[in-house]
């Protein structure tokens, strides 16, 4: 049995327009140490996903309308806020895209580690406080037992991501959800982050949820890849597979925008690409069509007729397009 | 790296303020004048056992004559006793009631901000309504009819000083519940309480000291108001309550009145520079790196 089990999810946000489905029949499956990856571009509900997974849709606006989490055999859509809390941090943690203000600027960062450890762990506050210095060292902070007393104002803002990193991985989760972790550092940097996050997938053996709307990132950290355009599944499967063989072109728009230093542009990629047009508006969400429709070369009449129905290819590799078969 | 950062002296947000208060000369004069009343108020007492109740001389006579440095009131009574042991019910008082009133306007900001909702607009109409009663006219009502003991005249004043502190709370708690940190917390795992109390809570502190700090002074000035209608208890004395009791001889004797009197202006003004000089230290906007 898979770690966690997401079955036809429907997370639902009340706008002023109506109620939008901003996700809309989600399947995926994770196992114990996996890296997966979610990709798209800004308002495909990529962190709406993340955010449904731990229960923490905003309050009054979003909610679960549809579908199970199974998570560990538990069904999180059903847990009691309790049993969320218990779970939020110790099985299941997280890294926000703004590691600047991710941190709590009136406590030191030891302080806030050693909270997460006291809460979960029920660990003594000296004990929390060393375990504290040695996960900062852990995530490779430079002299970790003495910044483990600084503030989040004097570090930098890759140090502040580490923090985070060390914050979320302190009690060992069996999940991390990471949410654009490298977006708002430079690139040198996010290389390091992942370097780091890959290392401490491999011996802590937490499972990640990245989720990105860079497909370079994709190929860096995941293992398998999940496609989102407007809260809906495009496409899944392997990494691998999905980048030397995309079956739906949403996919291939992303992989053709990134840019390849090494390879001179020709006549037949004469310069950067891009996908034209924009994601949808969230009133055109849960209609019975493609909603990439309007963005794609390939439309013909049937996908602004109705929903394409999931398509399955060799090595669980699935796709969300009336033309798949053709690409 | 660590070359730098041991150049970067860590220094908390707490050191970082008194840094910045302690530029501000008006406001570290008021200080060192607040602590000498304060030290007067705790240790005066002892160094000058004169009761205050004791009529130890004629009525009236004038500040430094017969051995009396303040002189003596209508009653024969020592003023500078009744002066030192006023200041330690008036000081007391103004703490207390400001205490009474961060507590119940910081409980009430916090829920209002916090939980949103039906919880908002309950409590911020509860707010409004305390804020238009006539303030003085309620706590006169509240302490005439549970009558004038220092705890009530305490809570009257209190109860009716904490909208302001609600509103603010509130206001802080708007706009820091958005902050990613927050979400970071609830991502941890914390719950409701922690959230409020734990993390939004020392994030607001800056704006709700300095209110706090101002508000000790207005509660001095509102005990005062009430001891000098004669709504005070009886058995202590306080600054209020001697120029209350001396109000009619002002013209013959000013000095009843105006040596209370200074004593309230000075304490309160330097309540007020102590609260500016906090507000300066904790305002971001107005801190240098």
């Amino acid at each position: 049995m898979s770690l966690l089990s997401v079955k036809n999810l429907r997370i639902e946000l009340k706008t002023r327009a109506g109620v939008a489905p901003v996700i809309d029949d989600l399947s995926f499956d994770l196992d114990a140490g996996e890296s997966i990856s979610f990709v798209g571009e800004s308002g495909c509900g990529k962190s709406m996903t993340a955010l449904g997974l731990m229960g923490l849709l905003p309050q009054g606006i979003g909610r679960v309308a549809g579908g199970s989490i199974s998570f560990d055999g538990e069904d999180l859509t059903t847990a009691s806020e309790a049993r969320m809390r218990a779970i939020r941090g110790n099985d299941i943690s997280m890294i926000f895209q703004e590691p600047m203000t991710s941190l709590n600027p009136v406590y030191t960062v030891g302080e806030q580690i050693a909270e997460v450890l006291r809460e979960h762990q029920k660990l003594g506050r000296r004990a929390a406080w060393s375990m504290a210095a040695e996960l900062l060292d852990a995530v490779r902070i430079p002299n970790a037992a003495r910044r483990v007393s600084d503030y989040p104002f004097q570090m930098s803002g890759g140090q502040r991501q580490r923090v985070m990193i060390a914050m979320a991985l302190a009690c060992k989760p069996k999940i991390l959800i990471a949410d654009e972790p490298t977006t708002a550092l430079d690139v040198t940097v996010q290389a390091q982050i992942f370097d780091l996050l890959r290392d401490l997938r491999r011996d802590i053996g937490t499972s990640i949820i990245l989720i990105t709307h860079d497909m370079g990132a994709v190929a860096e950290m995941a293992d398998r890849v999940i496609v989102m355009y407007a809260g809906r599944k495009a496409e899944i499967g392997p990494v691998d597979t999905i980048i030397r063989h995309p079956r739906h072109p949403y996919t291939k728009g992303l992989i053709s925008c990134v840019p390849h230093i090494q390879t001179p542009l020709t006549d037949a990629r004469p310069d950067l690409t891009e996908v034209p047009g924009i994601v949808p508006s969230l009133q055109e969400f849960g209609a019975d069509a493609c909603l990439f429709a309007s963005r794609c070369t390939l439309r013909t009449e049937q996908c602004t007729s109705a929903r394409p129905v999931s398509k399955a290819f060799e090595q669980h590799h699935e796709a969300e397009c009336w033309h798949a078969e053709d690409l | 790296m660590s070359d730098l950062s041991q150049q970067v002296k860590a220094r908390s947000p707490f050191a970082e303020a008194w840094d910045m208060f302690r530029r501000n000369h008006a406001a570290m004069v008021a200080l060192a004048v607040l602590g000498l009343i304060s030290i007067g108020a705790v240790v005066g007492p002892y160094l000058y056992p004169t009761d205050p109740f004791d009529m130890v001389w004629a009525p009236f006579s004038p500040p430094g004559e017969q051995g009396f440095l303040l002189g003596t009131d209508y009653l024969g009574r020592d003023l500078l006793a009744m002066i030192i042991n006023g200041a330690r019910v008036s000081l007391l008082i103004g703490l207390a009631a400001a205490l009474v009133s961060i507590f119940i306007g910081v409980t009430v900001g916090a829920l209002a901000g916090f939980y949103r909702g039906w919880v908002e607009e309950v409590l911020m109409r509860i707010t409004e309504f305390f804020q238009v009663l006539p303030t003085l006219l309620f706590s006169m009502v509240l302490v005439a009819l549970f009558g004038a003991s220092l705890p009530m005249i305490t809570f009257a004043i209190g109860i009716v000083s904490w909208t302001a502190v609600a509103r603010i709370t509130r206001a802080e708690f708007l706009r820091i519940r958005e902050l990613e940190f927050v979400t970071a917390s609830r991502a941890a795992g914390a719950g409701a309480g922690k959230l409020m109390f734990g993390v939004i809570l020392p994030n607001a502190m800056p704006p709700i000291i300095v209110q706090s700090a101002l508000m000790v002074g207005s509660a001095i000035l509102f005990e005062a108001g009430l001891s000098f209608l004669g709504l005070t208890d009886p058995n202590v004395v306080s600054w209020g309550q001697i120029i209350g009791s001396n109000r009619q001889y002002i013209l013959d004797a000013s000095y009843t009145v105006t040596i209370p009197g200074l004593a309230i202006f000075v304490t309160v003004l330097c309540i007020s520079l102590v609260g500016d000089g906090l507000n300066d230290a904790l305002n971001p906007k107005l801190r240098q790196r």
